[in-house]
């Protein structure tokens, strides 16, 4: 019976301890992106940083963001039964890097070497 | 996506996919599965994103970003956006735990800032469709209205699966099937803040310089 | 009421689209009857069209391609045909509009419903039992992926009947497939059909990868999997990430017919330019999901075949993950045409021509394979014999044409066009008939004639290249693609040697037709008792012919690389003395319902019905929640019932 009662008290002692530490996980996770979120739009509003510079910390305070949201919501860690995760989120950046630079490069070019439309459909009869 | 209190006292699956011990658990492969399924997902919002990025500047004569965006509206709805993925957060450990009422309280919290999300952004829409503005004006109107619409419309999805889920928990309980959809829909609802970021990112703070 | 739709949707006044039709609806009709008269309904309700069943569906999806492939083949036919007359004034038989939208449906069909079905039907059916576990990961979402893509076959032979097809091309672009220019339905039922088939090859991908990568057999690690599960896992990695770029650029273009924007239209400041480039961001990672598990077949076969292990194994993996990530670094290579400049020109054609070195270096695997090997001349191995001479030379095609230079020359002409059926023919087709022969037995407990299965595969060898080599001597001579009519007489020579080497495949499928006809009627001569008839290395092989419903009684333990060859090769007794009940994914209609509520939201779209879709989308929406709610999604198979299926297994004599 005392074996018994044992055996129970260890899973809910485990599930507090994991209960807590989700909570914690969550309100760090709102806490830093909050922050980032507050420095994003003080960022794009700001005369403070050199306006060129502007987009690139946007870029970089949008992607530390999304790293919050991975690890602290969605729980992405380096602990070997998420090695799979990782990969395939890894695999997922690329393709969408390579698609959305890729576009950009290629459609840059193209468009360096148009035509203005006006003037081509103007040579439309 | 960690193993819950569940998987730690089931050591007889093996979870990091090294494949020496058979299969993985029911839990780990939906998860996965699930997970798949949102980085495809991601592809499909890049190539709206990209579409967006390079029809940004075709404006046809019509407005441009820095036009017809209102900022103090965007903050609105990353806060509210921010706050429901939050309180998603706080269902998932009231599932987790198997607290109904918890869960039922979160979910409720957690809709109601999402349908604050959308009120706002169909506010957005209707009154850029009232002025003229809408998506067939421009290539830039026709990308923006997709790419933002597109988010809302998976944030749609997404308020219909909690009702659904809290229908489902209400009939069913916290059976197996029932965790591994609630954990699902916590990935999904998580993913759609991380698309939000780049979009209020890109196509607003940046779109409205 | 009915949208756009009226009676003269019906191409009563033309000839050859209303014979075509006839034809096809008497033979549905007539099936149907056949099928109610001998009263075969109840047993393909249950045991085939409601199978969750992953050897079921990957056999339905087989047979899909198969019937496909007949009116992909028809079509080309018809435009071998009219080429080979049409030279000078003359016009042929098919008038123009009639003939774009027969170039643009055998594209359509060709690609994806006839390679992505054939190639999906061997990886569904094979894989996890390869890996030896008992299905996929996810049993049902299978089965709607297969009808979500019957839905889509339905959608696009249905314009044949009911209005028209795409005249685009079979990527549709615009502007001409904008409404300005393409304002019937052609273009939407070419964008609704593959829209709906794209959603269940995604489901598809995520539910094969999800297997891959997270069950098998014990001891099974990554370097231990069947290298055929490799090219899988490549292939459907990249369905994952490739379809939804059509998935968005599709819904792009439609947004533009049905809500006038601006995307890729001439007018708003849309950009035409945009749609290539995404579509073929899709379209370049989309042949290498066809070639990547038609290169896993001949690994099998050639290692099989030669009594020898695969050579090289781990190069063969490296080289295959290298060319899946590879293949997202050349799309461009599609347009060199179209203005970018020296630099992005020169980037993707040297990226073009580097994805050329993995598969060489598979291709000398496969030579070393089969060196010192004692090779056993079956239909399968001939396949792979043929895939390498005819492949190579396409590949090499293939690496010309990645020089810009070059490129600019040939482009969009028949040098092309023989170039991708030279690989896609070669390739993927060679790979699927391999695959077909190597594997019939295993799904249905016979082996298929060999006699019949050679002439068929001479027919189609002598006939591809009867058929293609005109083609590019046509190309370098200037002839470009999808020509209805051509003014210089000099080509006409080519293309009706051309149009007979299109009659001599016809010859090859109907030896195949035959070979399957006789061998089911001479079937219980031809059976397989030991499940093993070839001396396999895999873990299929282990199974009887055809495997149970559980596929494996026990899950074995894998030790080393050809599971299958080591235990035999160890003596290990197959019997079993206890049994334990195997929990079984009970059949589900939800695949099917769907797919019907899916069919009615695609017809009801494409023809401007809009309470009909609606209504659509609600049955869509309660097949969900049905299945949602579905009290028991498992059944139990008792230990007693496993204990007769097994032991009613004929004894094998151990290893050959």
């Amino acid at each position: 019976m005392d074996e018994h009662a044992n055996a129970h008290a260890a899973p809910r002692e485990g599930a507090q301890r994991a209960l807590r530490a989700g909570l914690v996980s969550y309100l760090i996770g709102l806490g830093l992106a909050v922050a980032l979120t507050l420095a994003s739009f003080w960022a794009a509003g700001t005369n403070l940083i050199w306006s060129p510079g502007v987009p690139i910390a946007l870029a970089v305070l949008a992607i530390a963001q999304m790293g919050v949201h991975l690890v602290f919501f969605l729980h992405i860690s380096s602990s070997p039964d998420n090695t799979n995760n990782i990969l395939a989120l890894a695999f997922g950046i690329l393709i969408v890097s390579l698609v959305v630079a890729g576009s950009l490069w290629i459609m840059a070019n193209l468009d360096a070497n148009m035509l203005p439309m006006d003037q081509l459909m103007r040579m439309q009869r | 996506m960690t193993e819950t209190t569940a998987d730690l006292f089931d050591p007889g699956a093996d979870e990091t996919g090294g494949g020496q011990a058979g299969p993985a658990s029911r839990a780990i492969i939906v998860s996965y599965g699930f997970w798949i399924f949102l980085l495809s997902d991601f592809v499909l919002f890049s190539g709206l994103f990209a579409s967006y990025a390079v029809l940004s500047h075709r404006t046809a004569g019509g407005p441009g970003g820095r036009q017809i965006f209102d900022l103090s509206r965007v903050f609105l709805e990353t806060a509210c956006l921010l706050a429901s993925s939050f309180c998603c957060g706080l269902m998932s450990l009231a599932v987790e735990a198997g607290r109904a009422r918890a869960t039922y309280a979160g979910a409720a919290v957690t809709f109601v800032l999402g349908a604050a999300f959308l009120a706002l952004e169909i506010s957005e829409f209707a009154g850029l469709v009232a002025r003229g503005d809408g998506p067939s004006r421009s290539a830039f109107l026709s990308a923006f209205f997709t790419l933002v619409g597109t988010h809302g419309l998976h944030v749609t999805c997404g308020l219909v699966w909690l009702v659904v889920m809290m229908a489902q928990v209400a009939s069913l309980g916290f059976r197996p099937k029932v965790v591994r959809r609630l954990r699902c829909f916590a990935l999904f609802w998580h993913a759609l803040d991380i698309v939000w970021v780049a979009i209020f990112t890109v196509v607003y703070l940046i779109g409205a310089r | 009421m009915f949208g756009k739709l009226t009676w003269s949707a019906i191409p009563f006044d033309q000839p050859i689209p209303l014979a075509a039709s006839a034809f096809v609806v008497v033979a549905i009709l007539g099936l149907i009857a056949l099928i109610s008269v001998k009263g075969w309904w109840p047993y393909l309700w249950s045991e085939w069209i409601t199978s969750v069943d992953h050897k079921r569906i990957g056999v339905m999806y087989f047979v899909l391609g198969m019937v496909m492939l007949l009116r992909g083949f028809i079509d080309a036919l018809m435009m071998r045909s009219q080429q080979a007359l049409a030279a000078g004034g003359a016009m042929g038989y098919l008038p123009p509009g009639h003939y774009d939208q027969i170039f643009s449906a055998h594209g359509t069909i060709m690609i994806f419903f006839v390679a992505m079905p054939f190639v999906i039907g061997l990886m569904n059916f094979v894989v996890p039992l390869q890996l030896g576990v008992r299905d996929v990961a996810f049993p049902v979402l299978n089965s709607v992926s297969f009808w979500l893509t019957a839905t889509g076959v339905l959608l696009a032979n249905l314009s044949l009947v009911i209005g028209e097809f795409a005249k685009t091309g079979w990527l549709a672009y615009p502007p001409l497939s904008e409404l300005a220019y393409s304002p019937g339905v052609g273009v939407d039922y070419y964008l609704w059909s593959l829209q709906i088939a794209g959603l269940g090859t995604l489901m598809f991908g995520v539910n094969l990868v999800t297997t891959i990568l997270k069950m098998r057999a014990p001891g099974m690690n990554y370097t231990r999997m069947p290298i055929f599960c490799w090219t899988a896992l490549a292939s459907t990695l990249l369905m994952v990430a490739a379809f939804p770029i059509l998935t968005a650029t599709f819904a792009m273009l439609l947004l533009d017919r049905y809500l006038g924007m601006h995307f890729f239209t001439n007018a708003g400041g849309g950009n035409a330019m945009m749609y290539i480039n995404l579509i073929w961001a899709w379209g370049h990672p989309e042949v290498y999901i066809l070639i990547l598990p038609a290169f896993g077949v001949f690994s099998e076969v050639i290692a099989t075949f030669s009594g020898k292990p695969l050579f090289g194994y781990r190069s063969m993996v490296v080289a295959t993950m290298a060319i899946c990530i590879l293949s997202f670094l050349v799309w461009l290579h599609h347009f060199f045409t179209m203005g970018a400049g020296a630099d992005v020109n020169g980037f993707f054609g040297v990226m073009t021509m580097i994805i050329a070195v993995p598969t060489g270096v598979k291709v000398f695997n496969w030579l070393f394979t089969m060196y010192g090997g004692r090779v056993r001349f079956n239909a399968p191995i001939l396949w792979s014999l043929g895939f390498m001479v005819t492949f190579v030379i396409g590949g090499m095609t293939g690496v010309l044409l990645a020089v810009p230079p070059a490129d600019f020359v040939l482009h969009n002409s028949l040098f092309l066009v023989a170039h991708f059926h030279n690989v896609i023919i070669g390739g993927v087709v060679f790979g699927v008939m391999a695959g077909y022969n190597y594997w019939f037995p295993k799904a249905f407990g016979f082996t298929l004639d060999e006699g019949l299965g050679k002439a068929g595969f001479w027919c189609w060898l002598i006939g591809f290249y009867l058929a293609f080599m005109p083609l590019y001597a046509l190309g370098l001579m200037g002839m470009t693609r999808r020509m209805q009519h051509y003014a210089n007489p000099a080509w006409q020579p080519f293309l009706i040697l051309a149009a007979v080497g299109a009659v001599v495949i016809l010859a090859g499928v109907g030896f195949q037709i035959a070979q399957l006809v006789v061998s089911i009627e001479t079937r219980d001569r031809r059976r397989d008792l030991t499940g093993d008839p070839w001396n396999g290395r895999t873990l299929e092989w282990s199974t009887p012919s055809p495997p149970p419903a559980y596929n494996f009684a026990v899950m074995p333990t894998v030790t080393g690389i050809d599971a299958w060859w080591l235990m035999k090769k160890a003596g290990q007794p197959r019997a079993h003395t206890a049994y334990e009940p195997i929990e079984a994914p009970r059949n589900s209609a939800a695949g099917f319902v769907a797919a019907f509520f899916a069919t009615m939201i695609g017809f009801a779209m494409i023809w401007h019905i809009w309470w009909l879709a609606i209504i659509g989308l609600f049955g869509a929406f309660a097949v969900v929640l049905a299945s949602a709610w579905r009290a028991r999604d498992e059944e139990i198979i008792p230990a007693a019932e496993i204990a007769k299926i097994e032991g009613a297994r004929a004894a094998p004599e151990g290893a050959a």
